[in-house]
């Protein structure tokens, strides 16, 4: 890439920094150059997004339809797979796919509901009801 | 408390945080690019049955942590490194560090990195940062992709270096035990050792899923994507090859181009009129690579999507792969 075509698109970028890119300058020569984003990548991020806010308004319908408890819900809305949540709550895997049933997780004690709050870093009042700032 | 330290913007974390700690300790020859080219960074992998975020896992770098410690132990520089099981003795040693005045490289995770926006927020567990003194609850930090220096409460550095999930960083830290002296002839046989271990590592690596061959794989198994997954899951995994390939951290063109200025520099330590065109060849992959990611988002934007597209975006990577056997193999030829 030459330093001529470093891109210098809007996007999500610009609120944190202006990124380094490595391009060559009139003589081939590389030099640092720095970019406020790539519209290519501000669409890789949107469309990554899009499907994030898709499962979660998707995990959402099923705790509202009795399907699945809202630990379902808060695992998509932090990003999370069972294999971190099981990091971050200390429990078992089987355990956590057990309190994904709305059953299983009615009956759960202060403590562990205590875990995934923390885990998830929300009150247990608000794991309960998803009544969550989406901001 | 503060070290004497100068915030450095780099292109991607762990080479800019060798280099700034390195710098720091006055050694001054080695640069981003000598940093990725002597660990030997480059590299490509495409996990098979692993998935992250939903979509492939795919690295275009060497595993995290490895730039860093190969760097130093090619050019003979000792180097300090800890993880922790309490959080308490990880505090405990970094206020130790802060208090020499001793600039440190510490392992985070991106989920709750405060200065990071939401967008770029995921359970990555391998971004790097330095962190140079505390101003009274705030460390003052320099994250290498950031053009200025920043900072978080002790609160929030506790969380980011005991984030959880895969490649946990246990409140990891690291940085050079002392200066060493570089003679031209070290850099020279580091520079050389760590395109050695590059030619290795994209060449001759065990398994269809990775180096070269995996660049080639990955593009005849993109021509099947579309049947297999449908177009909109497709589309999903193409954002995030391009994510892994250009998101802040790459240099852009999934580090071929940071890989290009290394082979330039290297020049200066070992001269040889074959790293010139050596080099040139993957500014040609760091611009293919980028061709790719133009069709890709014309697939995930929905502009395109026909089989036809597929095709073409696959041909691309088999493209790639060519090119860069071509110059790996070049590189490897080469008398030193």
């Amino acid at each position: 890439m030459e330093q001529k075509d470093v891109p210098q698109d809007k996007g999500a970028l610009g609120k944190m920094t202006r990124e380094v890119c490595y391009a060559t300058d009139e003589n081939g020569k590389y030099v640092t150059s720095l970019s406020t984003g790539w519209e290519v990548k501000n669409g890789a991020l949107d469309t990554t997004w899009k499907d994030i806010e898709g499962r979660i308004a998707v995990a959402r319908q099923k705790v509202t339809a009795g399907e699945a408890s809202p630990v379902l819900f808060f695992m998509e809305y932090r990003l999370m797979d069972i294999n971190i949540l099981k990091d971050y709550t200390g429990l078992w895997k089987w355990q956590i796919k057990k309190h994904l049933r709305p059953a299983a997780f009615n009956k759960l004690s202060q403590k562990i509901l205590q875990r995934y709050a923390d885990a998830f870093n929300v009150s247990i009042d608000k794991l309960k009801s998803m009544d969550i700032d989406e901001g | 408390m503060k070290a004497d330290f100068e915030h450095r913007q780099a292109a991607h974390c762990e080479t800019g945080v060798t280099m700034s700690l390195l710098r720091n300790k006055g050694i001054t020859q080695i640069t981003e690019p000598l940093a990725f080219g002597i660990g030997a960074g480059l590299f490509y992998v495409y996990v098979p049955f692993v998935k992250i975020n939903n979509g492939p896992a795919i690295a275009f770098r060497t595993f995290p942590g490895v730039i860093f410690k190969r760097t130093c132990k090619a050019l003979d520089i000792p180097i300090v490194r800890k993880k922790f099981n309490s959080k308490e003795q990880a505090a405990a040693f970094l206020q130790e560090q802060i208090d020499a005045g001793n600039p440190v490289g510490c392992q985070v995770g991106v989920y709750y990195l405060s200065y990071f926006p939401k967008e770029y927020r995921f359970h990555f567990n391998a971004h790097n940062i330095i962190v140079y003194g505390k101003e009274g609850d705030d460390f003052l930090v320099s994250d290498p992709i950031m053009e200025q220096a920043t900072h978080l409460t002790s609160y929030e550095l506790e969380r980011v270096r005991f984030a959880k999930g895969a490649l946990a960083p246990k409140g990891q830290i690291y940085y050079p035990a002392k200066h060493v002296e570089l003679t031209n002839e070290k850099v020279k046989l580091a520079i050389i050792k760590g395109i050695k271990n590059n030619v290795q590592n994209m060449l001759h690596i065990p398994g269809w899923f990775g180096g070269v061959a995996g660049i080639a794989w990955t593009g005849k198994k993109i021509k099947t994507w579309r049947d297999k997954l449908g177009i909109e899951k497709a589309g999903l995994y193409l954002a995030q090859l391009v994510r892994m390939q250009e998101e802040i951290g790459t240099g852009g063109g999934g580090f071929r181009y940071i890989y290009a200025a290394f082979l330039q520099e290297a020049q200066a330590y070992v001269p040889n009129d074959q790293l010139p065109g050596i080099s040139a060849e993957f500014t040609k992959a760091g611009d293919l690579w980028r061709t790719a990611a133009v069709q890709a988002a014309g697939i995930y934007k929905g502009r395109i999507g026909t089989q036809a597209d597929f095709n073409v975006m696959g041909d691309y990577l088999l493209e790639v792969a060519e090119i860069e056997k071509k110059a790996f193999t070049a590189l490897k030829k080469i008398k030193w």
